[in-house]
């Protein structure tokens, strides 16, 4: 009897105990009729080779496990960037489900958000109904200041006309007449999330700008010396927009970060449950037109978004994830350069502080290889990042990225002598990776919590970066922009780095001479 | 000790203020008290959420592809549509299961047609079809596989029937099942198992070949039927029903094989755990089999112990010789647990809201260590969940159906239990409250729950939540003394 009150097995150890293991081998010999061993083990080995490789990448149709996720749920992560906002997801109700979950398993937080909750009768003959008593519902029960409305696949595959429908609830009384409710159609079958992310956001400041939806009166613009920060979406907010909050502020710079979610999903816990905390507020949103610049950190995240606010006369920048020293460096220069406040001593020093780490232990990281899969920006920001401390992006792989992403991946890697044999693939999954990792293998893998199934099955140690990650806690919390920023990831990729040595060489007796104590 | 039935009116009232009255109406028909002798629990089920809610549901295609389907652990599971739905249920519901994942299993991937719009606009019946075909090339140790519709599947008229009868015959005998779960159908994640139980029945049962795995019979072989091995559950079940001497030939689904589903019929008893999800399938196989089936609920020494027995009843007497003995086995085991537990854990309450048989099949496992479960409900019951419950809930249980996001959080605040089990979603609400909380649905990353190994386990989960030194500090010392 393997449990005992002393010490309760958890499954991990409980499952290993000889009665367990006896059940399950007299059930996968007599009831499972699973392959026999030697076909599998030739499957094994088959799939680990440049044969596989190639059939694996001729697939026109199969997507196996992606490095992406839906329009909506980029739009709802948007949305609780403003403050006292509640997303309202127009169509199934699963969906809304689906994203509270997926947000709260990587923030470990709780996330607002309500549906419009569609049946077959609506797939019939419209949601209107369902908007018109869901507004009603959401404004009397959550007291929200705005209610940012999306779509769901179903609401976009019928047609659904959000404008007209929202219009109408104001007409029918569901919610004031002056209620503010931007929206966004997101169809899932369009991009990904960070295309949601990008329309949810350009929705929500067009209806500021442009007259909400009609219903008043446009914007005059009258520049002024601030400017406007968008972080696109990133796993990482809550530590990253109040690290960009506190670089702009040391150099003096007046600003406003348009969508910040990383108050709601950093809520502490007092006692009390804060449906909502922070965010960018209306005000700033309406005086954020008259910013003279509005700097993207994540162009592909941002790409209509930033169109939109081009068009009303900004001074407009996009970057990709900009990280590390040249990264950073880039950013406050364009800062600098667009208000033309110098960079100061302090984030000179900082700058200072990460070429010292970077010069302590660039050895360990001098020409390993690596592989990175994850959202565009993110991609171009860390191949950049690695080829700065000497190693080499030998896979870079994205889902959401198209061929134009590749070819400026392409450039980053052609231009570095660390690139050289490097590649980056579009379109691709994690299925792909796999072959990649088996057929030109790599020393590390970076990518999100997916990515443990690839270092499992490839035998890469996986460094977490990007979205989502469920099964480490707090990484959210801590900054990967800036230098301080730097300073973390460069730490991430070391301890993964002096882990697989030390377990490399923990044989007693065997390897262990070069277990050393100082590394 | 719970409200009584008075003061919970009184909440229930207070809290339907905040709605709109068109809607306070409808909610009114959800929320009730379990008072002593109703047959039920006096609330309406099973009807659709109102919008702008914040309801706590899913949807048809969880309820097949996340809940029966997904676990089936030697068939691909495409999520045919838009690549969300896949992505976020992808590997979240622990359904543990032994192989070779990626060559011979498959339970942790997700497959997916990742819609575009040019499939959404000229249909994905080819596009289909290339993935079976594509599947084929790079998996070929696949023993089948499913179809489970998003939306768009049958709003754009696509005729996955067709498809998988196509490639079904091309790939001679290989099983292609299409499931109609999209997402809008129905009102939760309910029709959705019930969908998937009827794919069953008319893809799998109505289309084996009697001859292909076949094995000699006993009179002692029985299927476990509704348990989904979270955390491993269906495992420290299955011990126990092998050690009272009967033979396990199928496991639904957690675990679970084609070969196993297709041999189902041959079984002589059906034991099901959640009844909720596959009543249907166990209700057919005793229309069409004549295979009796009995309830069972393995949370908690109490309620294991009858179910060993009424599943004993259903055998011989040497099987209920050995049900006797495995019972007298883990006596001592479950006695430490409770001597140790129970101290710490007596007369404290708890309010859960879960889905499936949760609900009502964890209450007697809370009992059993002296806790009083003072509020619960069903994310997508129906009635006949609720008349089961009055089995287990005492006068005066606050009931909530299909609670709403709101609702749940003042309940909470004003009944003050000292344990929440939920999901996800409703995790972090109330630990910012102050108030421990358990997953309910995954075990937060923990179980088995289910047996006597898994109860040790539950035991010491939610003491360690209940217990911890955590809720101590939520208060800042200088604003505790002020
Ligand atoms: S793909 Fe469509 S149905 Fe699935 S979660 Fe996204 S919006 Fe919802």
């Amino acid at each position: 009897m393997p449990q005992n009150v002393e010490k309760v097995l958890d499954h991990e150890n409980l499952f290993r105990e000889p009665e367990y293991k006896a059940m399950f081998d007299n059930k996968r010999s007599q009831f499972e009729f699973r392959v026999p061993a030697e076909e599998l083990a030739k499957q094994i080995e088959y799939a680990k080779t440049w044969e596989y490789r190639e059939k694996n990448f001729a697939r026109e149709a199969l997507t196996v496990n992606p490095a992406k996720a839906c329009q909506p749920l980029g739009a709802v992560f948007a949305a609780v960037g403003f403050e006292k906002t509640l997303p309202f997801v127009h169509g199934s109700q699963g969906c809304v489900a689906y994203y509270r979950s997926h947000f709260s398993r990587h923030f470990k937080e709780p996330t607002s958000c309500v549906s419009s909750s569609m049946t077959e009768d609506a797939a019939v003959f419209g949601g209107l109904n369902n908007m018109i008593d869901g507004l009603a519902n959401t404004y009397n029960l959550y007291k929200p200041e705005m209610i940012a409305v999306s779509t769901t696949c179903m609401a976009e595959v019928i047609g659904d006309d959000l404008d007209a429908f929202i219009k109408t609830s104001k007409q029918k009384g569901s919610i004031p007449a002056e209620f503010d409710v931007p929206f966004a159609h997101t169809p899932a079958f369009v991009g990904s999330h960070i295309t949601g992310y990008d329309n949810a956001l350009q929705g929500i400041i067009k209806y500021f700008w442009d007259g909400k939806a009609g219903q008043g009166t446009a914007l005059t613009r009258i520049p002024n010396e601030s400017i406007n920060f968008i972080g696109g979406f990133d796993g990482f907010v809550c530590g990253n927009l109040p690290e960009i909050r506190r670089m702009l502020d040391l150099m003096g710079v007046e600003h406003t970060i348009l969508c910040d979610p990383s108050d709601v999903w950093n809520t502490p816990t007092d006692g009390e449950f804060r449906m909502y905390d922070g965010g960018t507020t209306k005000a700033q949103v309406e005086a954020a037109i008259n910013a003279k610049a509005t700097i993207s950190f994540q162009g592909y995240s941002t790409e209509k978004t930033m169109k939109l606010i081009k068009e009303h006369g900004h001074d407009t920048t996009s970057f990709h994830h900009p990280m590390g020293v040249t990264g950073t460096d880039a950013f406050l220069m364009k800062v600098s350069e667009l208000t033309g406040k110098p960079i100061p001593a302090e984030l000179e020093k900082e700058r200072g502080r990460l070429v010292d780490a970077i010069a302590d232990s660039q050895a360990h990281l001098h020409g390993k290889r690596f592989a990175l899969y994850g959202d565009p920006d993110l991609m171009l920001g860390m191949t950049a990042f690695l080829l700065e401390l000497g190693a080499e992006p030998v896979h870079v792989l994205s889902t959401n990225g198209d061929n134009e992403w590749a070819g400026k991946v392409q450039a980053l890697l052609d231009a570095s002598p660390f690139g050289k044999n490097c590649k980056a693939y579009p379109k691709a999954d994690l299925w792909h990776m796999r072959s990649l990792l088996f057929t030109e293998k790599v020393d590390f893998l970076i990518g999100n919590t997916y990515g443990k199934y690839l270092e499992r099955d490839c035998g890469t140690p996986l460094i977490r970066l990007g979205f989502p990650i469920f099964d480490r806690h707090h990484y959210h919390r801590f900054p990967i922009w800036g230098y301080q920023g730097g300073l973390r990831v460069l730490t991430m990729l070391l301890d993964e780095y002096f882990e697989a040595l030390d377990a490399n060489t923990n044989g007693i007796g065997t390897t262990d001479y070069s277990y050393d104590i100082i590394r | 000790m719970s409200l009584t039935v008075d003061e919970n009116k009184a909440l229930i009232e207070e809290v339907l203020k905040a709605y709109p009255e068109k809607t306070a109406k409808k909610r009114a028909k959800h929320l009730g008290t379990f008072e002593d002798g109703k047959p039920d629990c006096g609330v309406k089920s099973n009807i659709k959420s109102l919008p702008g809610v914040m309801t706590i549901r899913g949807c048809a295609y969880a309820g097949s592809k996340g809940v029966v389907w997904g676990p089936i652990k030697d068939m691909i599971h495409i999520s045919h549509g838009p690549v969300g739905c896949g992505q976020y249920s992808w590997a979240s519901r622990r359904n543990y299961y032994i192989g070779e994942t990626g060559i011979d299993t498959f339970g942790t991937m997700q497959f997916t047609s990742d819609f575009q719009e040019k499939d959404i606009v000229f249909g994905g019946d080819k596009k289909l079809e290339k993935i079976i075909d594509e599947i084929e090339v790079l998996f070929p140790l696949n023993k089948g596989i499913t179809v489970q519709s998003e939306c768009p599947i049958g709003l754009i008229g696509d005729d996955i029937e067709a498809v998988s009868k196509k490639k079904a015959k091309e790939y001679v005998g290989k099983t292609i099942v299409p499931v109609r779960c999209e997402g809008f159908r129905g009102v939760s994640q309910s029709l959705g198992h019930h969908i998937a139980n009827d794919a069953v029945r008319d893809w799998v049962f109505d289309k084996v070949d009697p001859n292909k795995n076949a094995f000699e019979s006993t009179p002692y072989d029985v299927a476990i039927i509704g348990d989904y091995n979270i955390g491993g559950d269906a495992w420290s079940s299955r011990i126990l029903l092998e050690e009272m001497g009967l033979r396990v030939i199928a496991q639904w689904s957690g675990d679970g094989t084609i070969a196993e589903l297709e041999n189902t019929p041959k079984a002589k008893l059906n034991v099901l755990h959640c009844y909720r999800s596959m009543n249907y399938i166990s209700r057919h196989m005793e229309e069409k089999y004549g295979i009796p089936w009995v309830e069972y609920n393995f949370f908690g020494p109490t309620m294991i112990e009858k179910s060993l027995r009424e599943i004993a009843s259903h055998f011989d007497d040497t099987i209920k010789a050995n049900t006797e003995k495995v019972i007298a086995k883990y006596r001592s085991m479950v006695d430490a647990v409770i001597a140790k537990y129970k101290s710490r854990l007596e007369g404290k309450k708890v309010m859960l809201f879960v889905g499936g048989l949760r609900p009502r099949h964890v209450i007697g496992a809370y009992e059993d260590l002296g806790m009083e479960v003072v509020g619960t409900g069903y994310e997508f019951g129906h009635n006949d969940d609720y008349q089961r419950t009055t089995h287990y809930v005492k006068d005066g249980t606050l009931i909530y159906d299909d609670v709403t996001g709101y609702e749940f959080e003042k309940f909470v605040e004003k009944v003050q239990p000292d344990l929440v089990g939920s999901g996800i979603k409703e995790k972090y609400v109330f630990q910012k409250m102050g108030v421990p909380f358990r997953q309910m649905h995954s075990w937060d990353y923990s179980g088995p729950y289910h047996g006597y190994d898994g109860f040790a386990i539950f035991a010491r989960d939610m003491d360690m939540a209940i217990n911890s030194p955590v809720w101590g500090l939520t208060k800042a010392p200088w604003k505790k003394a002020a």
